[in-house]
């Protein structure tokens, strides 16, 4: 089992520590993941997300290979943005939803997520185009992601003005300690808020900064109990839940992220082919219960229609929701939700839950 | 804690009132609380078996019964605020009170679960 740079002083934190991904991660702090939750939510949060993958692709055709390998189009990216893409496979499934970072036209980083990564080093590294070099850096990369409106009033503590990413998908290179740091306004968790990826030798130093800074803001340690509410209510698709190699990308409600005017790409003969089956809904349960993964859903007629893909009780409106996934011929708002064979009421609302207001 | 019976699966029988709840180690151990469901007053309860899921924002449990008997109360309030589970498992937190218990000879003190937990 990995440890991340942060383990023992998350642990001399309080962290309750779980496996994921191979890593022993903190899943929540003494407060419980209710309290992380609102403080994300009110103010801002800590968390360590190490776990995931980082990829460099450089190269005259670093660009080239990239945008084969992926749905969105970063013909028109510049220096310092990232972009939210998923990468499929020749059936049009998806291999895994990731983020770019363009540092310039020669040099690009992925971020992956860590269950995928193995799967997509191989994917991505038998894939180059033209002499593109591919080198993952996940193992001497830490990140922190900083969350929730007074993020930046934490960052501007020890990040001078200029090196601050100005908004949402921008980031910046910059030094800190030091040592080489990308800082990138970008998340997780529907809130305003960073994410700081650094070496491992500055980690817990950059770990100790953070707490003395950002302390005073009522900044809450999190875990990934909390990261997975906020992005639930946020509406953001986690890949096992929402989407994965065998459901076609037409049918995870991400369409946005999927250009099929640019040129070609992996999955996208597919796609000219395919007509979404299914669609991804919210619901929120009327009656008492939670649905979570796997549960089956019924139209009002009480006919099967499809499945919860993520389910939760939401602590910021305080009451249960779920992202499903049903037959794409679905109109209706009543639905019913199978919880330990009982049938509880649902009704369909809108993504995201959750929408921030500044 | 004296008129406290335990289960090692962390449920407790109280001797005097015949309520029965989960131990604040159990509370912690499962975080937040935010859905109870229960038997219904007059459901018969096996020793050991399960007989209401507790809901913590991560996963659901069963909780076992520590006596046989039958259903006489549940905590009407613990649906409408499981949280009071984490916040008092010993005292407002109970979850349903027994009638007719049986089998509470071999239940743990409060000093033997205790025990178990270290």
């Amino acid at each position: 089992m990995k440890h991340t740079p942060f383990f023992e002083k998350m642990k001399a934190d309080g962290a309750k520590m779980a496996e994921f991904a191979g890593y022993m991660l903190p899943m929540q702090f003494s407060n419980g993941i209710i309290a992380e939750h609102k403080a994300v939510r009110e103010s801002v949060g800590l968390f360590d997300v190490s776990h995931m993958g980082e990829f460099i692709i450089s190269g005259e055709s670093a660009r080239l290979t990239i945008q084969r390998l992926i749905t969105n189009d970063i013909s028109n990216m510049k220096n310092g943005q990232a972009k939210y893409t998923l990468m499929l496979n020749e059936k049009g499934g998806v291999v895994d939803d990731i983020l770019v970072y363009r540092f310039n036209e020669q040099k690009y980083m992925l971020v992956v997520n860590a269950a995928n990564r193995e799967k997509d080093a191989s994917w991505i590294s038998s894939r180059l185009t033209g002499g593109a070099s591919f080198e993952d850096i996940s193992d001497q990369t830490a990140l922190l992601a900083l969350q929730g409106r007074k993020a930046i009033d934490i960052i501007k503590e020890f990040i001078p003005a200029q090196d601050i990413p100005p908004k949402s998908y921008t980031f910046t290179a910059s030094e800190l300690l030091g040592q080489k740091i990308i800082l990138s306004r970008t998340g997780y968790t529907g809130e305003d808020g960073f994410e700081i990826y650094c070496g491992y030798d500055i980690a817990e130093k950059v770990y100790d900064l953070l707490k003395q800074k950002g302390l005073p803001y009522g900044m809450a340690l999190c875990g990934l109990g909390a990261r997975d509410t906020l992005r639930l209510e946020a509406g953001m698709p986690l890949y096992g839940h929402e989407m994965d190699e065998q459901t076609s990308a037409w049918e995870i409600g991400l369409d946005f992220f999927i250009k099929m005017d640019k040129d070609d790409f992996i999955g996208k003969a597919a796609l000219e082919k395919t007509k979404p089956a299914y669609k991804r809904l919210g619901i929120k349960l009327t009656d008492r219960g939670i649905a979570r993964q796997g549960a089956l859903v019924y139209d009002g007629g009480g006919e099967q229609i499809g499945y919860v893909t993520s389910g939760t009780h939401s602590p910021t409106l305080g009451y249960p929701i779920a992202m499903i996934r049903v037959k794409k011929e679905f109109e209706g708002k009543e639905l019913f939700v199978e919880v330990r064979n009982k049938k509880l009421r649902a009704e369909v609302c809108g993504l995201p839950f959750y929408k921030r207001n500044y | 804690m004296q008129n406290l019976f335990f289960l090692p699966s962390h449920e407790w029988y109280d001797n005097d009132s015949g309520k029965v709840g989960i131990s604040d180690y159990a509370q912690k151990e499962l975080g937040d609380i935010v859905f109870v469901e229960l038997p219904e007053v007059g459901d018969t309860l096996e020793k050991g078996e399960a007989f209401a899921n507790v809901e913590s924002v991560k996963a659901v449990s069963e909780i076992y019964s520590p006596v046989s008997g039958i259903v006489a109360e549940i905590n009407e309030e613990i649906l409408d605020n499981p949280a009071l589970i984490n916040e008092d498992a010993y005292n407002g937190g109970w979850l349903i009170r027994v009638k007719e218990a049986q089998g509470t000879e071999d239940l743990l003190t409060y000093e033997q679960y205790a025990a178990t937990l270290k």
